[in-house]
């Protein structure tokens, strides 16, 4: 396990949760930061019981179910129309989204 | 910032040795999208090609199209790939504009095909052996128009419009191991290995393999080490590489950058940079604030892909004669010399001469059409050879009519280039500019007796029995008519004429 | 008359229209008054489609009256949809601001099953957002409140579904279920909900909460009517990959079956670990005397262990967020829903906007999945929570070699007052400890009401668990406990909710 794993029981500060926040697109104001940092730690507290199950040799589930090999044939279905796609867009120009300016690169 | 120090190429490889590794991403030419019923067709309408699943809509879930799952285990299977019998698709979780749901659905650590390898051919006949790390399936984003400034770029861009008609159409993400000791070839090499993967993949039927059309695309990750260290270098990863003129030139590019940063005793950033068509260069990308990561995880909406042993050997089955087959059959067919076999494979040749040949035509001739003249159209027009306008049918058509005697070669290239100016079918340019072979005897008699008449002195020769001096006189009908007689009968009229 | 016809069952009302003493827009217009009566107090609805109701009540009416076989055994019968659930004729919000207003181009495939048996949809329930939650109070639009005591929370996150159910203001609806958002409401106010098998409902249309437990389910005011709901919502959906291509269980003839009151050969476990400390004292006498209920009916009522389930709040609360992380990354302002113009590019927007129109709840989960899913954590958290998962699952494949049925109370406590937990998530969670369970597993579970505790006169509920795709012995459970109840009481329980104040 790394030293930062959850068993050591380290806090979680207002800087992780400033970066988790900063992760998924929330730009969470400052008291927001102190208020989740707080609960975040109690309910990791609570979670991190989960380490406590020895289950190194366990499988894990990723879906309940028993399925394999679930597929559709290669054919078509009907696509919505432009109009219909576009229709809760925030704002649309010549038939596509329109969005503000992109910072990033493609990834 | 400056502009790097590029070293000279043969200094770069005098001391340092490359490690290539390439990635390509190849759209499937599939009816539909990798999880919905949306078709995938170049260039419709934006927003035409979309469903509540591709255009992640709350609530929608995707289904895996088995038609895709086919074709990238044929892909994995004609790669000599292990093909896995069980895996998952994961997320890979990241925001941005292109992509519907802000993570894309791929195959993570899971993929559905494994170890293999590609021989490659260099132009002079070198065969190079290309590990294959894994063939996974994923889904591509849609597309973005960026609006503004000066270049239509998304730099400086004031706003930018999304179509995701792309979005969804499945993608095989093909991974090389790193490439050792490729030296002053590693350019070669990467061109030589991303032509072989599209020839193949184009055999198989399963993508248009259009780099143009970005239905195939490649990443260029390259690294330098000190000649002989055997210390592995910091990468950096080139995409947007749309050609394969520009994967040679990005990889050549790229060892010289890589060179100029190490001489200065610098690090080579581990970054993404972005390849420019037409400086021949890469620039890096906006450096981020945030480490990515990922946060992969096995997708919940979709179960596990896990091929039977029956599956697999009947797509087995199903691959056709592969790119390297094909060649050692047409060489024996075509009694070809390995030289002239490596022409025609050079000159991007092979595949057109095959299907004229298909299309009826006898191999020497569909070979030097497409070699000599077609090519220098191609030169002429900035395309590549299968671009232009011709269809082998078309080809074999207007040699066919040469055969027949109704057209000569200069007639034949004057149908040609009808075709290539899109006057339609060559019996209906021929048509059109009136290029048949004059054949009616009478109006060449008279053309035949007008030049006899005109140089009595060489027709006196012939007479004498001097038949090679014909020449001349043939030469004479043939400026008169146009060239549009057929010499040889226009040769026999002479000598019948002139009683020899 | 008009009032009458919202105290009755679905099925009796489904005779009744189906025998044209009644019309179906008849029943949809008394519904449609009770809720404008008294939905100014429960709050049980964010959007009433009385237009689109009474059109579809005039198309079975008008079907019944050329001679046609109605569409469905519950064709006519109107129902409260959760706002969770794709509908192209009213508004889609799953309870939050960053989906207000906002109108899908597509029916869910509950929806269209719905639609196509002839069932009136009444409207949209509210929830709490994106289905998280317990109490309904996370709702951006306000919270439910439980028609048995309007201060008290319904239950979440589908106590909109089950506040009308209790209110009498349809007597179906349709809930989802991801930790108990079904069960749990049901116990809060007296009803019945029943989280089918994982699979067994297609989640297409389903605004996704957690994709690998979000169940949607029935719910009534009668085992019978749920029964006859999820035979009409259940079945394989091509749409949905997870979904388990097998008849639906025959859960209305078991449902009828059990009503006969016998239950000998039936073996029904008491999970040792959902019982006993921090179970309120009501609740736990009363999941007492229905156990000795069910041994009346000739049962036989074993003690079974689950050793693993005391880990199933914390492996939930690891991979519930993490897939909410995910799912709800799509909500981004580009495409549709809510865009805050605060800031030059799109990121900036994006997260004004992911700031503005979530909650607070939702932004913790969130930023908890996002922090269980780094690639530091992921194998400490994210990775040893499916190993509990599995655990769990292994833990109810052994009970049930032992028992067909697994039992315990719904929930430790009956209805809280609103405002009690909100600002202690913990405590909130803990609501859920019984019911997490069986989502993990993708098992199917129920809750039927077992009578009011003793101290606060609130409803109580039992769990019944069975196997997956075991239904039909659930319901049959279910349904037998119920008529003993029933019996006993002398009246059906639903009708002892206290009287709602009419408002003209």
């Amino acid at each position: 396990m790394s030293p930062d794993s959850p068993s050591s029981g380290g806090a979680i500060t207002r800087d992780e949760v400033a970066h988790l926040a900063r992760l998924a697109r929330l730009a969470v104001t400052d008291d927001e930061l102190g208020v989740f940092a707080g609960q975040l730690d109690v309910i990791l507290g609570a979670v991190a019981r989960v380490g406590e199950v020895a289950a190194d040799d366990i499988p894990p589930t990723s879906h309940s179910v028993p399925l394999e090999n679930v597929f559709r044939p290669d054919e078509r279905r009907p696509s919505l129309t432009q109009e219909q796609a576009l229709s809760g867009a925030p704002a649309a120009e010549g038939g596509r989204f329109r969005v503000p300016q992109i910072l990033g690169e493609e990834q | 910032m400056s502009a790097p120090t590029l070293v000279d190429f043969d200094d770069v490889v005098d001391r340092y040795d490359p490690m290539l590794g390439l990635e390509v991403h190849v759209e499937l030419s599939t009816n539909t999208k990798m999880f919905c019923g949306c078709p995938t067709e170049f260039g419709a309408e934006p927003n035409t090609q979309v469903c509540p699943t591709c255009l992640g809509l709350p609530g929608s879930l995707p289904v895996v199209n088995r038609t895709a799952v086919e074709s990238a285990i044929r892909i994995g299977l004609a790669l000599n790939c292990d093909i896995a019998p069980w895996g998952r698709f994961a997320r890979k979780n990241y925001f941005y504009p292109d992509m519907p749901k802000n993570f894309q659905t791929s195959q993570y650590d899971e993929p559905i095909a494994v170890n293999g390898h590609l021989d490659v051919t260099l132009e002079d006949g070198t065969v190079v052996r290309v590990e294959i790390e894994r063939a996974h399936m994923e889904e591509d984003t849609g597309k973005s128009l960026h609006v503004g400034g000066a270049t239509g770029r998304i730099h400086g861009a004031e706003y930018s419009l999304l179509d995701y008609n792309r979005a969804g159409v499945p993608l095989i993400e093909i991974v090389t191991k790193m490439i050792p000791d490729t030296g002053a070839r590693a350019p070669e090499v990467a061109r030589a290995y991303v032509t072989a993967l599209r020839d193949l993949i184009r055999s198989l039927g399963v993508s248009d393999v259009r780099m143009d059309q970005g239905s195939m695309r490649c990443d260029v990750n390259l690294s330098l080490s000190p000649r002989g260290s055997g210390i592995l270098g910091t990468r950096s990863e080139t995409k947007n590489v749309n050609s394969l003129r520009s994967v040679e030139r990005a990889v050549r590019y790229e060892m010289s950058r890589h060179a100029g940063v190490l001489d200065a005793g610098d690090k080579v950033v581990q970054e993404t940079r972005h390849f420019q068509e037409d400086t021949a260069s890469t620039r890096s990308g906006r450096i981020k604030e945030t480490s990515e990561d990922y946060r992969y995880f096995p997708e919940p909406d979709l179960v596990p892909i896990a091929p039977s042993a029956e599956w697999v050997e009947e797509l087995r089955g199903t691959l056709p004669e592969l790119p390297w087959e094909r060649r050692a059959r047409i060489q024996r067919e075509w009694g070809l010399s390995d030289a002239e076999l490596r022409d025609l494979v050079n000159a991007e040749a092979l595949d057109l001469v095959a299907a004229t040949v298909d299309a009826g035509a006898p191999s020497g001739d569909a070979r030097s059409w497409w070699v000599s003249y077609l090519s220098q159209q191609a030169n002429t027009r900035g395309v590549v050879l299968d671009a232009l306008p011709i269809t082998p049918a078309q080809l074999a058509r207007v040699i066919e009519l040469v055969t027949s005697g109704e057209l000569n070669n200069k007639l034949a290239r004057q149908v040609v280039d009808g075709v290539l100016e899109g006057e339609g079918e060559p019996d209906e340019v021929v048509a059109k500019r009136g290029l048949a072979v004059v054949s009616d005897d009478g109006a060449l008699i008279a053309a035949v007796d007008e030049a006899l008449a005109a140089q009595p002195d060489v027709a006196e020769k012939i007479r004498g029995g001097k038949v090679a001096a014909a020449g001349a006189i043939v030469g004479a009908v043939m400026k008169a008519t146009k060239g549009q007689a057929d010499a040889k009968r226009v040769r026999e009229l002479i000598i019948e004429r002139c009683g020899a | 008359m008009n009032d009458d016809l919202t105290r009755l069952s679905a099925a009796e009302l489904a005779t009744r229209i189906h025998s044209r003493e009644v019309s179906a827009v008849e029943a949809a217009q008394a519904h449609l008054d009770r809720i404008e009566a008294v939905d100014g107090d429960v709050h049980a609805f964010l959007h009433v489609g009385a237009q689109a109701a009474l059109e579809s009540a005039t198309l079975v009416d008008e079907s019944l009256a050329a001679g046609t076989a109605p569409a469905s055994p519950l064709a006519g019968v109107p129902l409260a949809l959760k706002d969770v659930l794709t509908t192209t004729d009213m508004p889609t919000t799953v309870g939050s601001r960053i989906l207000e207003g906002w109108r899908p181009p597509y029916d869910a495939t509950v929806t269209s099953r719905l639609r196509a048996a002839g069932i009136t949809i009444l409207g949209k329930t509210n929830m709490d957002e994106f289905a998280m939650g317990s109490s309904t109070e996370y709702s951006a639009y306000g919270p439910t409140h439980n028609p048995w005591a309007l201060d008290r929370i319904p239950g979440g996150s589908g106590g909109g579904s089950a506040a009308a159910l209790a209110a009498f203001e349809a007597p179906l609806a349709i809930g989802t279920d991801t930790g108990g958002s079904i069960r749990q409401p049901a116990s809060m106010t007296g009803t019945v909900g029943v989280k089918p098998t994982y699979g067994g409902v297609s989640r297409y249309g389903l605004v996704a909460c957690a994709s690998s437990l979000d169940q949607a389910g029935p719910c009534a005011r009668t085992v019978l009517d749920a029964a006859l709901l999820h035979e009409i919502i259940g079945g394989h959906d091509p749409l949905d990959s997870t979904s388990i291509d097998a008849p639906v269980p025959a859960v209305v003839e078991a449902a009828r079956r059990g009503a006969e009151g016998d239950l000998r050969g039936l073996r029904v476990g008491v999970v040792r670990e959902l019982t006993g400390e921090g179970y309120q004292a009501g609740v736990q006498e009363n999941f007492d005397a229905a156990l000795r209920e069910l041994e009346k009916l000739g049962a036989e009522v074993v003690e079974v262990s689950a050793p693993h389930f005391q880990y199933g709040l914390a492996a939930y609360y690891l991979i519930l967020p993490s897939e909410v992380s995910s799912n709800l990354a799509r909500f981004d302002a580009m495409r549709y829903g809510l865009r805050v113009d605060k800031g030059a590019s799109a990121e900036e927007v994006m997260a004004a906007t992911r700031e503005a129109g979530f909650g607070p709840e939702v932004k913790r989960r969130i930023i908890l999945g996002t922090y269980a899913l780094s690639s530091g954590y992921y194998d400490a958290y994210y990775g040893q929570a499916q190993k509990v998962r599995t655990l769990i699952s292994r833990d109810f494949a052994a009970a049930f070699e032992q028992a067909d049925v697994l039992v315990s109370p719904t929930a430790p406590t009956t209805a809280f007052p609103i405002g009690d937990k909100v600002d202690d998530p913990l405590a909130m969670y803990l609501n859920d400890l019984a019911t997490i369970p069986t989502n993990l597993a993708g098992t199917a579970a129920m809750s039927v009401p077992s009578g009011v505790a003793a101290e606060d006169g609130l409803p109580t509920g039992l769990q019944i668990m069975a196997p997956a795709l075991g239904e039909a012995v659930m319901y049959r459970v279910g349904a037998a406990y119920e008529a003993a109840r029933d019996a006993a009481d002398g009246s059906a329980f639903a009708t002892r909710a206290p009287e709602l104040e009419v408002r003209a």
